[in-house]
C-alpha cells in the first residue's frame, strides 16, 4: 500500500449555526482516485474546499505529508483544483490560462512552452493555443481548466463536480479520459460528485457522505454490495430495504421467515436492515419460492425489466431478463450470499421522538 | 480569503460617511436649529423653519412645483413610449444608430441644451423672428410656465425612452409569438402583454423624469425668467442670497421627503420593478 | 404600410424637436450680427473669439481638469470599493448600497447644498478642492453601479481559481479580477467623466474664489447675455460627441451598452 498523502482529523466546518462538515476523519493514498459521494448539501464540497484551502475548518486538522497545512493559504499549497464550470479566465486565451501557474513561477520561456504543448496533447487540444476560451465547446473548456491545473504537477487534484455541466454522451467520454489521465500523470485525484454511477464507475475508493458525516468508506465493489446503512444501500443503486431481527450469527428474520445468511457479529435478537438488490432476486414459480407475492406491476427497461412484486404487504423491486403477467402469483428466491444484514440506524428523528 | 476582500470596502464607507451621511444629518441638524451657524454656541433648537413653510406663499411653490413636474412627467411618457416603441421594434442594423441620434443632444452640456431654448424661444428669437417672416403673430411664451415645462421636456424626455426602450427591447419574441398563437391581435397582444411587460421601464421612467424636474432651479430660472419660482429656486435663494441655512436645510429635507415618498407611492405601483437595472441600463 | 409611415413620420417630428434648438445654436454661431434676431452674414469669428476669451478658456480647463481627476480617482476607488462591497456579508451589503444609493436618489440640489454645509461648517475655503471632493463623491456611486454586476456576473470560482494555481490574492485581483470586471470599470470611468461634464447643480454650491466650470458660466451667461461665441462652443462640443459616440459605436459590436 502506499503511504497517506493526506489525512483529515476531527474536520468540523459549521455555516450559521448548520454543521456542514461533522467531525470527519479520513485519509487518502498516494495516487488513490477517491470520490467524495453524497447529495447535495451533505458537506462533499465543503471538504473539498476545505482540503484546496478555500474554506477554514472550525476545528480539527488537514496534514499534508504528515504537516499541518490548516493555515496556509491556497496559492501556497501544492493541490490543484477543477472548479465546477471550470473558472477559465475569459480575458485569456488557452495557452495564457495554461501558462498561468508557470508565469508565477516564473518558469523560463521555452519550459513553458514545452510543457503546455505537452499538456495541450494530454487533454488533445493541440492547435488550439491562441483560441478564446468563451469558444470552446463545454468539454474543451473542461480540457483547458484539466491542462491548467495539471500543468503544474501538483501531488493532488481536487475535482469539484467537474462533469456536471457535460451532456450525458460526453460525460461519459470524459470519464474514461479522466481515469486514464489520473493512471497516466499519476496524481492523486479527489473527486466530487453527487451522481452514484459516476463514483462507483471512476474510483479506487468511494467515500458515501451525507448531512456533513462519512457514512461509509470502501471500494465501490464494497459500497455496492456490502452498504452499511440504509442510507448507502438507498443512495447507491436500487435496493429493497426490510425491517430485521438478527437471531444469531448467520440467520436472520424478517418478512415473517428465517433465512440463512453470511453476516455475523450481532448481538441475539439485535433488530436490523436487510438488503436485497432487485437483480439478486430471482423470479420462481409460486410452490419453488422462498417467498410468494404477485406481480404489481411491469416495466421495461432495455436491459431488463423492471418488476414490482407484491408480498405480505412489501413490495420488491426486482430486476429481471424474464417479463412476468401482471397479476401473477410468482415465487421469489435468493441465496445466503444475496442478504445483505446492517447495524439499524438509529435516525435522528427518531432519537428525538 | 472572502474576509480579507470585505476589507476593500472599509476605506469608501469612511468616505460615505463623511461626504454622504454627515452632511445630510448636517442639513438636517440646520433644520431645526436656529441662530449664526459660525458660531455652534449660538445655535438652539426649534420648529420654526418648518411651521414657516405653511405659508400660503410657500404652499404655493410646492403645489407649482409638482404640477409642472407632473404636467412635464406625464407628456414625457405620452411622447416617449411611442418613441421607445418604434426603437424597440426597428430594424436590428437600425436601431443603435436611432438610440445613438436619439441620445446624441443629452451629451450635450445641459446648460447649453437649456440656453438654446431660450435662443428660440425669447421674445425676440428664432421663433417669432420665423413667425415675423411668415406674417404671423409673435408668441409669447417665456418666460412663463409653458417654456418651463417645454425645457424640461427637453431635456428629461431620453430618461423616459431609455428605461422604457430596455424594458421592451429584453421582451422574448417568444411571448408575443404565442399571444399570437393564442389568437390575439396586435391591439391586444399591445394592451395586455407589452405594456404590462413594460410597467417597470414605466416606473423607473417616470422616476427619472420627475424627480430632477420637481427639484430643478436652472430650467425655471432661465425659461421662467424669474417670475416662476419653483421650490428648486426657494432653496437655491436660502443658500445663496439670503444666506437663511436653517430655512434652506428645512426646504431641503421638506424636498428629500417628498421624494421619497413619491418614489414609495411609485415602487408600490410596481413591487417588482428592478430599479437597479433600468437606471444602470441607461448607460 | 400606412403604421410604417404613420412611425416615420412621428419619429421625425420628435428629432425635428431634439435637434431644432440645437441646430439653431449651430446657425447662430455663424452669425456676423451679434444680435439673436438679425442675421448679419456669415462668419468664423466667433469660433475665434472662442479662443481667445479668457472666462471661457478657464472653464474649460476646470471643467476638464476636475472630470479627468475626479473620474480617476472615483473609478480607483468605486472599483475597489465595489470588490469590497461583492464580498461583504448580506446585511452590511444592503447598508452599504442603500446609503451608496443616497446621492443616485436625492435631488442634486439637496447633495450640493449638503455638501456645501459639510465644508463651510469645517472652514472649508469653498474652490477648486471642494468642487473635486464633490464631483468624486457624486461619481463613485455611478462607478459601483456599473462594476457590481460585472463582478456578480464572474464566475464566482474565477478568484479562487487564481490562488489555486499560486497567485497571492494581490496578483489574483491584477491578474484575474481587475482584467474580468474591466468593461464594467471603463463603463463606470467613461460615465463619471460625463457626469463631471455636465454637472452644474453640485458644482454651482460647491466653488468659489474664481473657479468656475462650463455649466456655471454659461448659467451666469444665460442671465446676463450670452456671448455669441458659446454658439459656436456648442458647435464643436456637438461635432466632437456625434464623431466620438459614431467611432465607438462603429467600433463596438454590441454598440448598446457603450452609448450613455
Amino acid at each position: 500500500m502506499s503511504r497517506k498523502i493526506i489525512e483529515l482529523k476531527n474536520l468540523t466546518k459549521s455555516y450559521n449555526g448548520t454543521k456542514a462538515v461533522d467531525n470527519i476523519n479520513l485519509f487518502i493514498r498516494e495516487n488513490e482516485f477517491i470520490t467524495l459521494l453524497g447529495p447535495s448539501g451533505c458537506g462533499k464540497t465543503t471538504t473539498l474546499r476545505m482540503i484546496g484551502g478555500f474554506e477554514n475548518p472550525d476545528s480539527g486538522d488537514i496534514l499534508f505529508e504528515g504537516v499541518r497545512i490548516n493555515d496556509l493559504p491556497p496559492y501556497k499549497r501544492n493541490i490543484n483544483t477543477i472548479f465546477q464550470r471550470y473558472a477559465l479566465f475569459t480575458h485569456m486565451n488557452v495557452y495564457e490560462n495554461i501558462a498561468f501557474g508557470l508565469r508565477i513561477k516564473k518558469t523560463p520561456k521555452d519550459e513553458m512552452d514545452r510543457r503546455i504543448k505537452k499538456m495541450l496533447k494530454l487533454v488533445e487540444l493541440e492547435g488550439f493555443e491562441k483560441r478564446h476560451v468563451d469558444s470552446l465547446s463545454g468539454g474543451q473548456q473542461q480540457r483547458v481548466a484539466i491542462a491548467r491545473a495539471l500543468v503544474n504537477e501538483p501531488k493532488v487534484l481536487l475535482l469539484d463536480e467537474p462533469l456536471a455541466a457535460l451532456d450525458l454522451k460526453l460525460r461519459k467520454e470524459m470519464q474514461i479520459e479522466l481515469m486514464d489521465m489520473q493512471k497516466n500523470v499519476g496524481i492523486t485525484f479527489i473527486y466530487v460528485t453527487h451522481d452514484q454511477e459516476e463514483a462507483l464507475t471512476m474510483s479506487d475508493t468511494v467515500v458515501v457522505m451525507n448531512n456533513g458525516v462519512i457514512q461509509q468508506v470502501g471500494s465501490p465493489v464494497d459500497i455496492y454490495n456490502e452498504p452499511k446503512n440504509r442510507f448507502v444501500a438507498d443512495f447507491i443503486g436500487e435496493s429493497n430495504i426490510l425491517e430485521g431481527v438478527m437471531i444469531e450469527d448467520y440467520l436472520v428474520e424478517f418478512a415473517g421467515k428465517k433465512f440463512k445468511c453470511v453476516d455475523k457479529g450481532f448481538q441475539h435478537n439485535e433488530p436490523v436492515d436487510v438488503v436485497i438488490r432487485p437483480e439478486d432476486i430471482d423470479v420462481t414459480r409460486r410452490e419453488d419460492g422462498l417467498l410468494e407475492g404477485v406481480v404489481t406491476s411491469v416495466v421495461f427497461k432495455g436491459v431488463h425489466y423492471e418488476m414490482l412484486v407484491e408480498s405480505n404487504g412489501f413490495e420488491y423491486m426486482i430486476h429481471s431478463t424474464d417479463m412476468q403477467e401482471v397479476g401473477s402469483e410468482v415465487g421469489l428466491t435468493f441465496g445466503p450470499e444475496d442478504i445483505h444484514v446492517m447495524k439499524r440506524e438509529v435516525t435522528e428523528i427518531e432519537k428525538q421522538g | 480569503m472572502k474576509n480579507r476582500a470585505k476589507l476593500l470596502a472599509y476605506p469608501y464607507i469612511v468616505w460615505m460617511a463623511i461626504f454622504i451621511v454627515i452632511p445630510l444629518l448636517l442639513v438636517f441638524f440646520y433644520s431645526i436649529t436656529s441662530g449664526n451657524i459660525y458660531e455652534p454656541s449660538s445655535l438652539s433648537f426649534t420648529l420654526e423653519h418648518y411651521s414657516k413653510f405653511f405659508d400660503m406663499l410657500y404652499l404655493n411653490v410646492i403645489w407649482k412645483s409638482f404640477r409642472l413636474a407632473i404636467i412635464s412627467t406625464v407628456l414625457c411618457l405620452v411622447l416617449g413610449y411611442p418613441v421607445a416603441y418604434i426603437i424597440s421594434k426597428s430594424k436590428q442594423k437600425h436601431r443603435s444608430l436611432l438610440l445613438l441620434f436619439f441620445l446624441l443632444p443629452i451629451w450635450m452640456n445641459f446648460l447649453l441644451r437649456t440656453y438654446a431654448w431660450m435662443a428660440i424661444l425669447s421674445p425676440n428669437g428664432f421663433l417669432n423672428k420665423a413667425l415675423e417672416f411668415f406674417g404671423l403673430p409673435p408668441i409669447e411664451i417665456m418666460p412663463g410656465q409653458t417654456a418651463v415645462v417645454l425645457g424640461m421636456i427637453y431635456n428629461f424626455l431620453p430618461f423616459m425612452v431609455l428605461p422604457i426602450y430596455t424594458v421592451l427591447s429584453k421582451i422574448d419574441k417568444n411571448v408575443l409569438e404565442a399571444a399570437a398563437d393564442l389568437g390575439a391581435n396586435s391591439f391586444i397582444t399591445f394592451i395586455k402583454i407589452i405594456l404590462p411587460l413594460s410597467v417597470p421601464g414605466i416606473v423607473t421612467g417616470i422616476t427619472m423624469v420627475f424627480m430632477p424636474a420637481v427639484s430643478t432651479f436652472v430650467i425655471s430660472r432661465l425659461l421662467g425668467g424669474g417670475k416662476e419660482l419653483l421650490i428648486g429656486n426657494l432653496i437655491e435663494q436660502q443658500f445663496t442670497i439670503y444666506r437663511d441655512w436653517h430655512f434652506g436645510s428645512a426646504l431641503s429635507i421638506i424636498l428629500m421627503i417628498m421624494i421619497l415618498v413619491s418614489m414609495a407611492i411609485m415602487s408600490k405601483v410596481d413591487n417588482n420593478n428592478n430599479d437597479d437595472e433600468g437606471r444602470t441600463a441607461m448607460w | 404600410m400606412v403604421g410604417r409611415t404613420i412611425k416615420r413620420i412621428y419619429i421625425g417630428i420628435i428629432f425635428l424637436f431634439l435637434y431644432a434648438p440645437i441646430l439653431v445654436l449651430i446657425i447662430y454661431s455663424f452669425n456676423e450680427s451679434k444680435s439673436r434676431g438679425h442675421w448679419g452674414g456669415f462668419t468664423l469669428k466667433w469660433y475665434g473669439e472662442l479662443f481667445r476669451d479668457p472666462d471661457i478658456i478657464k472653464a474649460l480647463y476646470y471643467t476638464f481638469i476636475v472630470a479627468l481627476l475626479s473620474s480617476l480617482i472615483s473609478t480607483v476607488i468605486g472599483t475597489f470599493a465595489a470588490i469590497g462591497i461583492h464580498n461583504m456579508g448580506l446585511f452590511g451589503k444592503k447598508i452599504v448600497l442603500n446609503i451608496n444609493y443616497l446621492p443616485v436618489l436625492n435631488p442634486d440640489i439637496v447633495t450640493g447644498v449638503a455638501l456645501m454645509t459639510l465644508f463651510v461648517s469645517v472652514n472649508m475655503r469653498l474652490g477648486f478642492l471642494t468642487m473635486l471632493i464633490s464631483h468624486v463623491m457624486f461619481n463613485i456611486p455611478y462607478v459601483i453601479l456599473s462594476v457590481l454586476p460585472k463582478l456578480r456576473q464572474m464566475n464566482r470560482h474565477m478568484a479562487e481559481a487564481a490562488l489555486d494555481l499560486g497567485a497571492t490574492p494581490f496578483y489574483a485581483m491584477r491578474k484575474v479580477v481587475i482584467p474580468e470586471i474591466m468593461p464594467g470599470v471603463v463603463t463606470g470611468a467613461l460615465m463619471a467623466f460625463t457626469l463631471s461634464v455636465d454637472d452644474f447643480v453640485i458644482s454651482f454650491f460647491n466653488t468659489g474664489s474664481g473657479v468656475t466650470n462650463l455649466s456655471i458660466v454659461i448659467y451666469s451667461m444665460a442671465r446676463r447675455g450670452i456671448k455669441p461665441s458659446i454658439n459656436a462652443l456648442s458647435t464643436i462640443m456637438l461635432l466632437t460627441v456625434a464623431v466620438l459616440l459614431l467611432v465607438i459605436n462603429k467600433r463596438t459590436a454590441k454598440g448598446d451598452e457603450l452609448i450613455p
